[in-house]
């Protein structure tokens, strides 16, 4: 019963709830938050807040890298300072530092691009269609259920000189070789595998929208179009944002679909993370290290810039607050002139609170 | 200057060349790091050992296969001084680094007594600077494979140098039936292969990569030729351009569809080739021949595998023996009928019932015995992918093998005196 | 508004039958699409499974003759590939739940409560999924030789929450933030504790997003494969990814590609049909409680 009231109701949010809602959600919620966040904090501090402390002053040593007059390594690390991050930018190294920058970025805006896209068409399908709609959720999870490792191996193995792709296109394209080629073959399979991630979430955001706003929207006779944009991109956004954040996170750190597709040493596909891992293979563990901690500020970096352009509703409640007092001109009447004022309020922590 | 690492204690025990012969301790069971048991065989191979020694018993611990995650898997081991492992089946090409950084004991040559019936070159794999670290229990050396039928065909004996194998291809390809073969590939794709490959042309030419003094030489005349005949064989076609993306099972590949004149490959492939199911399109067609050189015979770059003992493993008597064991001519020849892979003890090559069913031992022989190790170097990694760098530059035309050469040395030269 | 929702089924159906045909098939031919799209690269993982291993090479469409080896292959004893299957399933399985439990509650916290600092913290949460795997991965395994943790299941569990956690706070957190706190609010009028509120309304309501969560975390602990690599050498703990990067051919050299594709079908088919069966329920479940 009081389940399925409000959810009739959000269409027309009440504008006065704020003082209330804060009055009786704040109460010692400062104590209480942060007893209730213990939890997720510690496991992380314990198994990323420790190892990344450990990984900062590894990259601040270098060992193993002398050999005595026996022929042993002399055993023992070496404090060096910032020299494994200066070492990182000069000469040859630097050259291949900002080759391995820029198609890590290259893959991260090729692929998220395509896998976002790709993906909010898939869920949009997924929700209009009714029949056939298992066998495309189904269907849609098996790329991204199969294992990283061997989905590597098999779009290494299509992508053969006399594989399946080849065939197919009647090329006879040596994939795995320096080019464009063995870029396009990563992307290819990335996005097959990642694209779904990003429809199951769209779809769940969709599902969480009531029916009634797009009846209502109907009633109003937006169009197709405008009902896309005004009310169903808006709603969810904020599980797309986060979708797309993560998507853009892991991308940046791309690592077994260049290394086992097209090989290690490769310049066209050779990524930070590749680099990080090549230097910790030959025991070098403090410029890995130095690699790793370099990668970890570009993602950070990546990620403010994102949450600061597009993701105000990532955070949600921040601007929640401040586009309230549009939400009234929001959902359903697509046609109202006021520009910006509906996607902002709809934008608002998805719309529905109103509060 | 240095800082002692924390963890301590690494040092004294093992400081002290002298001591590690003597510290060949304790009996009890042990671990057997090896990579994944590919042929079945080592099960029955461990399971001899372990009915004659119940109070020794070995366990194996399989690693992944990739090569690059056996070894990491080990350092990782060492790294930790654990002893989880007590002995490791490692790559020839890892001796000097697990030497150079006491991952692995000394050996003293006295207490193996039959070193001196395994193939020289074999044991000369498991030395750094003069000591012994490790028993060679299978070895690999590079071998020509050919298309008799072909050949026969157009009345020629299997080539010993490159010329003839260029002129070769040329008359068969004049044939009805060669018209549209390839002529010969071994593999390109930028990775260990590569460095053998491309070692084997410079070597082969009369050059060498690292000279017996342990410095590079590769900016030579001899190592230009060598090279150059491979890059000359991709611009003429006389290597098909597919070849550049070929590891051993591409090329095998190639070959056993009958695309290939020439391939230079491993043993393994020999009894993959001559399998009757189907599989092979070449079955009972081609022979084995040693690798061709530029003027005469060529030379192979020397794989396989050594045993060493854990710097950190317990029960280090009983690793020894077990060694001892697995290296017999006993074990070895059981090993080679279960799976072809290449025996380390000498007189095995000559045993006429183990030649019949392997008929590419006597090349296989020549090829070890005259083939060169790769640089044995601490940071073999560096240089196997500086190597590589240069070779797959020269063949994919991004450089000219005379920069290429010249690019090598100077970085060899840096990574090498180090 | 009731209005509205009596009023608009019948809309929907009006337009559905005025509609053009390309209204009506496209989204068949949509579905089509995506079934083929994800399905096209499959397909040729199971096909080539099928092949005997003698024929591995064909690019013909059906295998012909179809084979089963490749499946007899991956069974056989001695691979430990069905234990490497159980211990997958414990490890994911453990992964998410931990996961959802711990993630659940400050995924709530975050969305609902305000307190300062909140962005802060969902800030350091998304950090932590910031850092390279692989660099995580050393100083954690050196961590769990000290305390004697390598070869157990909890070296595989909890090191794998550091991608799950932050990714389902995440996730979680958007999802409730898109539920009415109106909700809540009636509840507690309703004379609901917040954790009563939390637990009756919220949690049945956001079951969608829950589930979506619980999936995505299930299949990237499922997928992991360097955590499980590292922190584990003995068999009986391998799990399946690990066990599959260990098949080899007969000779070392020659990957026994048939086999590994097999594999992988036997680790994905069962994957699918199990979160069918779960969403299928799922939604029943929704659907009952009166969320259309």
């Amino acid at each position: 019963m009081s389940t399925t009231a409000p959810v009739a109701e959000r269409p027309t949010p009440e504008t006065t709830k704020k003082p209330k809602r804060q009055t009786s959600f704040n109460e010692g919620t400062g104590r209480l938050a942060a007893l209730l966040l213990s939890p997720t904090m510690i496991v992380l501090i314990l198994v990323v807040g420790l190892p990344i402390l450990a990984a900062l002053r590894e990259s601040l040593y270098t060992s193993g890298q002398q050999i005595d007059e026996s022929g042993f390594i002399v055993q023992g690390s070496k404090f060096v300072g910032l020299d494994n991050y200066t070492a990182i930018f000069s000469g040859e190294t630097g050259t291949r530092f900002w080759n391995a920058f820029y198609n890590t970025t290259f893959f991260t805006v090729a692929c998220v691009v395509l896998e976002t896209v790709l993906g909010v068409m898939m869920a949009l399908v997924m929700h209009k269609a009714f029949r056939g709609r298992g066998i495309v959720r189904a269907s849609i999870l098996v790329p991204w259920a199969i294992p990283t490792v061997v989905s590597a191996l098999l779009w290494k193995w299509i992508f053969q000189a006399d594989g399946i792709a080849n065939e197919m296109l009647g090329t006879q394209i040596l994939w795995s070789t320096e080019g464009w080629q063995s870029v396009l073959s990563v992307i290819v399979a990335d996005t097959w595998k990642t694209a779904p991630f990003i429809g199951l979430l769209v779809l769940a955001g969709l599902q969480t929208i009531p029916t009634d706003v797009y009846e209502a929207a109907k009633v109003d006779g937006a169009s197709v179009w405008q009902t896309f944009t005004r009310i169903t991109m808006p709603l969810v956004k904020p599980a797309l944002l986060v979708a797309v954040l993560f998507r853009i996170l892991d991308t940046l750190r791309i690592f077994d679909l260049p290394f086992v597709l097209v090989g290690p040493n490769k310049e066209s596909v050779e990524t930070l993370s590749i680099l990080a891992y090549l230097e910790a293979n030959q025991t070098r563990y403090g410029p890995a290290a130095a690699y790793a901690t370099l990668l970890f500020i570009y993602v950070a970096v990546v990620a403010y810039v994102f949450v600061k352009l597009l993701g105000a509703d990532v955070f949600g409640d921040a601007i929640q607050r401040k586009t309230k007092k549009n939400g009234r001109n929001g959902r359903g009447r697509g046609k109202q002139t006021d520009p910006g004022a509906p996607v902002a309020g709809l934008t608002a922590g998805g719309g529905l609170g109103g509060e | 200057m240095l800082l002692a690492s924390a963890c301590g204690g690494g040092n004294d025990e093992s400081s002290g060349g002298t001591s590690t012969g003597g510290a060949l301790e304790g009996r009890g069971p042990i671990n057997f790091a090896t990579g994944k048991d590919t042929s079945g065989n080592l099960t029955n191979q461990v399971a001899a050992w372990n009915s004659q020694h119940p109070d020794e018993k070995v366990t194996v611990s399989e690693l992944p296969e990739s090569a690059d995650q056996q070894r990491a898997q080990m350092i990782s081991n060492a790294q930790n001084k654990s002893d989880a492992f007590s002995v490791l089946n490692m790559d020839v090409v890892w001796t000097a680094e697990f030497a150079a950084n006491r991952w692995v004991t000394e050996l003293q040559p006295s207490e193996f007594p039959d070193l001196g019936k395994l193939l020289p070159s074999t044991v000369d794999t498991a030395k750094y600077r003069d000591k012994l670290y490790g028993i060679p229990v299978t070895s690999d050396g590079g071998l020509l494979y050919y298309r008799k039928d072909l050949l026969d065909k157009a009345g020629l004996q299997p080539p010993k140098t490159w010329e003839e194998m260029v002129t070769a291809c040329t008359k068969v390809k004049a044939l009805p039936e060669g018209k549209n073969i390839g002529c010969y590939s071994g593999q390109f794709e930028k990775y260990e292969g590569l460095t053998v490959n491309f070692s084997e042309a410079v070597n082969g030419a009369g050059g060498v990569v690292v000279g017996d003094d342990g410095k590079p030489n590769v900016d030579t005349p001899e190592a230009l030729a060598g090279l150059t005949a491979l890059t000359e064989g991709f611009k003429t076609g006389f290597i098909p351009k597919a070849a550049i993306t070929y590891k051993e099972e591409e090329g095998r590949r190639a070959f056993q569809e009958g695309n290939l004149l020439f391939h230079r490959n491993w043993p393994y492939v020999y009894a993959k080739a001559q399998a009757k199911d189907g599989s092979s399109k070449i079955a009972g067609k081609f022979a084995v021949a040693p690798l061709p050189g530029q003027t005469g015979a060529g030379v192979s770059t020397l794989g396989g595998h050594n045993y060493a003992i854990s710097e950190f493993a317990k029960n280090k008597a009983t690793a020894a023996d077990f060694m001892k064991f697995m290296s017999s001519e006993e074990r070895q020849k059981a090993n080679i009928e279960k799976t072809s892979q290449a025996p380390t003890w000498a007189s095995l090559y000559d045993d006429p019932t183990l030649n019949k069913q392997f008929p590419y031992l006597a090349p296989l022989k020549a090829s070890i015995e005259s083939a060169k190790s790769r640089p044995k170097v601490v940071k073999y990694g560096d240089v196997t992918t500086a190597i590589q760098e240069a070779a797959y530059g020269a063949l994919t035309g991004t450089m000219t093998p005379k920069d290429a050469l010249a690019g090598l040395q100077t970085k060899l030269s840096s990574l090498i005196t180090q | 508004m009731t209005v509205v929702a009596e009023k608009a089924p019948r809309v929907i159906d009006v337009k559905a039958a005025e509609a053009p045909w390309y209204r009506r098939w496209l989204p068949l031919i949509g579905v089509a699409v995506i079934v083929l799209y994800c399905l096209v690269p499959f397909f040729w993982m199971v096909v080539s499974s099928l092949r005997r291993p003698a024929d591995q090479f064909d690019n013909s469409i059906i295998p012909s003759p179809i084979s089963l080896d490749n499946f007899k292959d991956v069974f056989k004893s001695g691979t430990g590939f069905q234990r490497g299957l159980l211990n997958s399933l414990i490890v994911a399985g453990t992964v998410t739940v931990l996961t959802l439990v711990i993630g659940m509650v400050a995924a709530y916290t975050l969305a609902r409560l305000e307190f300062r600092g909140k962005n802060f913290v969902l800030a350091i949460i998304i950090v932590t999924s910031m850092f390279p795997g692989i660099s995580l991965v050393i100083p954690l395994k050196k961590l769990f030789v000290n305390i004697d943790w390598i070869n157990t299941y909890q070296a595989m569990i909890v090191p794998s929450l550091s991608f799950a956690l932050p990714l389902a706070v995440w996730l979680l957190t958007a999802f409730f933030r898109q539920m009415p706190r109106e909700l809540e609010q009636a509840a507690m009028v309703d004379g609901c504790t917040p954790a009563q509120a939390f637990r009756k309304v919220i949690l049945p309501l956001a079951a969608p997003g829950v589930f979506t969560t619980a999936i995505i975390t299930f299949i990237a602990a499922w997928n992991e494969f360097l955590i499980a690599l590292s922190m584990v050498n003995k068999k009986e703990y391998q799990t399946a990814n690990v066990v599959i990067s260990q098949f080899t051919g007969a000779s070392g050299r020659d990957q026994p590609f048939g086999s590994q594709m097999a594999a992988g079908v036997v680790v994905t088919i069962p994957l699918v049909i199990a979160v069918l069966l779960f969403q299928r329920r799922i939604v029943a479940g929704l659907t009952a409680g009166g969320v259309k």
